[in-house]
């Protein structure tokens, strides 16, 4: 099984003709995911990587049957875009855009209330997600990964890309892997997608990495000390990040003494979760838990 | 990105916001003529110009009740090296003062708007405890703190000011200045992106008007694309001149003040990189995320930036290719070492795409690198080589 993607998914790319959007729709293809097409409008009608290109994401819904799209438009217009997929019906819309401003996010995720579950967002400012060995929706390299039984998810897409290379050198290999990004503001949350695995039978365990800024980890510790029945591993980027500095990310920030390395360690340890201080031990430690 | 002081009340002048006359000065002549301008008898407030609070705390901050004294305090404040609780120990140095006309204050509150992650919302944070720093109110005294959650898409509602109005003691004209602030900072909050406003404090008069004394503005940095009214307000001399340098080249860099220089492609890497030097023993000099999009001119600047640290013994090299390739990295390093006549231990770890090829342009290359095969075995080698 795995979660949020697989064998049925049918996806296509808003920005499928920009070099960033057309480089890894071929990459995503390559690896075996299902792309239908993609979306810019003004080009509809054309054709790139030998699919259609449509004018509006209703016609891709409508005439190649898209259920999930990726987007790469840049920041000044991603939201419309998002909105404009939500509107469409799409099932799954992951954005990969860095740089959204923070009030079109909150106009964005009030659209996605609105649409009653319908939609799900991943990201923005995310890698995306991938199914090892069926589908991959993004931008983290397939190769690294391995088909197996570990879920991962995570703000950051390059520890993700570390936790993924330290499981598939020691054997080990993933159900799923969830960027959900590092901006303050994001579609699916760590609770989301706790609760995705917990439910899939081809899951017996998750990694799940987190860094400064905001409380969803501290949320997510209380949700998995009263829900989840599968070993979690905790890892938080930022210990030695000073206050008041945003470190790279838009939503990695200390503020007001919120939001720290140690209160999230602090709260995952009182919640049963396997906490990790060093980045370079994830995959040690998720061995040492499975056994 | 954030703005002075006479900047955020001059963009809230423009939102129907009651705030006391003030003049922006750089002399002290200029600030007694400033005071002068109030009236003979009005009192004055010299206040220093510098991006960080606490200013009162550090001296920054002066009532003056004669023009000849606004001269004198201003003479005092300019030039000098302030230091708040925010500032860091070696301070700011002031270049300028808002002069500002006193008030005859009954009593002070604090109010401030906020994105708020949690709820998706604006969050309105207001307490009667005005000129204290919140984070301390709500430590001691949380039962004084009043919130409301504004939902963008409804916009700011009749009855979220009325609660708060009541909650705070707020009636009769009160009730209705209280109205006018929260909604000409709300229309504020909206029309110029701002992750942040901070009233405190909000006074009221002995003649019954609601005034802004002192406030504070941060703008969400992904938004300044579309108001480029605020982006001609940043102060580059408020900012960190190697940040900004790096800015530039679509680096994300942060100085810290340790000695081991870290060059990192991802924001998560970056920080996990800095906390694994840590604990091997050692201590990072900066964080440094070369993003998704780098090429060899890109990583050459990186390694400028590092090494105009002074503070740098040593650079570690810990990259993950994804998109990024490990061969375009191994180039940059290359590039640079030879360019910049590198004299510090450089520890390289590549991982990912085009990894052997990377390995092999580094082993070619003939510099002196040590080269690691994992993330701690890269720390520690590091760590160990600038003891």
């Amino acid at each position: 099984m795995s979660i949020l993607v697989g064998k049925n998914t049918r996806l296509i790319c808003q920005g499928i003709t920009g070099s960033a959007g057309h480089f890894h729709s071929e990459k995503c293809a390559e690896y075996g995911t299902n792309l239908v097409g993609g979306v810019t409008p003004g080009k509809g009608g054309t054709k790139t990587l030998d699919r259609p290109i449509f004018n509006t994401v209703y016609e891709a819904r409508k005439e190649v049957g898209a259920n999930a799209t990726m987007i790469f438009v840049p920041p000044p217009f991603a939201a419309d875009a998002i909105l404009e997929a939500i509107d469409a019906g799409i099932e799954l819309i992951v954005a990969i855009t860095e740089g959204i401003p923070v009030l079109d996010m909150l106009r964005v995720k009030k659209a996605l209330g609105h649409a009653n579950g319908q939609s799900r967002l991943i990201g923005p400012n995310c890698p995306g997600v991938i199914t090892p060995g069926a589908c991959k929706i993004g931008i983290m390299p397939g190769h690294i990964h391995k088909p197996g039984r570990v879920g991962v998810v995570s703000k950051s897409g390059t520890l993700t890309y570390e936790a993924v290379g330290q499981l598939t050198a020691l054997g080990i290999g993933q159900s799923s892997c969830v960027g959900i990004g590092g901006d303050p503001l994001h579609g699916t949350s760590f609770i989301d997608v706790l609760d995705l695995f917990n439910k899939d039978p081809d899951t017996d365990a998750v990694i799940m990495i987190g860094e400064i800024g905001g409380t969803s980890e501290i949320q997510a510790s209380e949700w998995i000390k009263a829900n989840m029945q599968k070993p979690v591993v905790g890892f938080v980027a930022g210990q030695t990040a000073p206050k008041g500095k945003r470190m790279g990310h838009a939503g990695a920030i200390i503020s007001g003494g919120k939001g720290t390395a140690a209160e999230k360690y602090e709260a995952m340890k009182n919640c049963g979760i396997h906490t990790v201080l060093s980045a370079g031990e994830i995959g040690e430690t998720l061995k040492r838990v499975l056994r | 990105m954030n703005v002075h002081e006479y900047q955020a009340k001059d963009l809230l002048a423009k939102f129907g916001l009651n705030i006391p006359k003030g003049k922006l000065c750089h002399t002290a002549t200029e600030a007694e003529w400033a005071a002068r301008s109030f009236g003979p008898e009005a009192l004055s407030v010299v206040k220093a110009q510098i991006h960080a609070g606490g200013r009162g705390k550090g001296g920054g901050v002066k009532l003056a009740r004669t023009p000849e004294e606004a001269h004198d305090w201003a003479q005092k404040i300019l030039g000098m090296q302030l230091i708040t609780p925010q500032t860091g120990h070696q301070g700011k140095k002031v270049h300028k003062v808002l002069v500002a006309q006193g008030s005859d204050i009954a009593k002070e509150y604090y109010l401030s708007l906020v994105v708020n992650r949690e709820t998706d919302a604006i969050g309105v944070m207001a307490s009667t405890e005005g000129g204290m720093d919140i984070e301390e109110v709500a430590e001691k005294h949380p039962e004084k703190i009043v919130t409301a959650n504004i939902d963008p898409t409804v916009g700011l509602m009749p009855f979220t000011v009325r609660t708060m109005s009541a909650r705070l003691g707020f009636t009769g004209p009160l009730a209705k200045e209280f109205d006018k602030t929260i909604r000409g900072l709300f229309n504020a909050f909206m029309a110029y992106d701002c992750s942040m406003i901070e009233i405190n404090p909000l006074a009221i008069t002995k003649d019954g008007q609601m005034q802004i004394l002192d406030c504070k503005m941060a703008f969400d940095e992904n938004a300044l694309f579309r108001h480029p009214e605020i982006q001609d307000l940043r102060d580059y001399e408020e900012e960190d001149a190697r940040e900004l340098e790096a800015s530039k080249f679509g680096l994300s860099y942060v100085s810290l003040e340790g000695n081991i220089g870290c060059l990192v492609n991802g924001a998560g890497l970056a920080m996990a990189t800095m906390d694994i030097i840590k604990q091997k023993g050692g201590q990072p000099a900066n964080f440094l995320d070369v993003g998704g999009g780098a090429n060899q001119e890109t990583v050459t600047q990186a390694f400028r930036i590092i090494l105009k640290d002074a503070a740098v013994r040593g650079i570690f090299v810990n990259i993950f290719g994804g998109i990024m390739k490990c061969d375009v990295i191994a180039n940059g390093i290359v590039a640079a070492a030879k360019e910049l006549g590198l004299k510090v231990p450089l520890v390289v770890r590549l991982e990912g795409t085009n990894v052997e090829l990377g390995k092999k342009i580094l082993g070619d290359s003939n510099l002196n690198i040590i080269a690691a095969n994992s993330m701690s075995d890269g720390a520690e080698k590091i760590v160990h080589a600038v003891r």
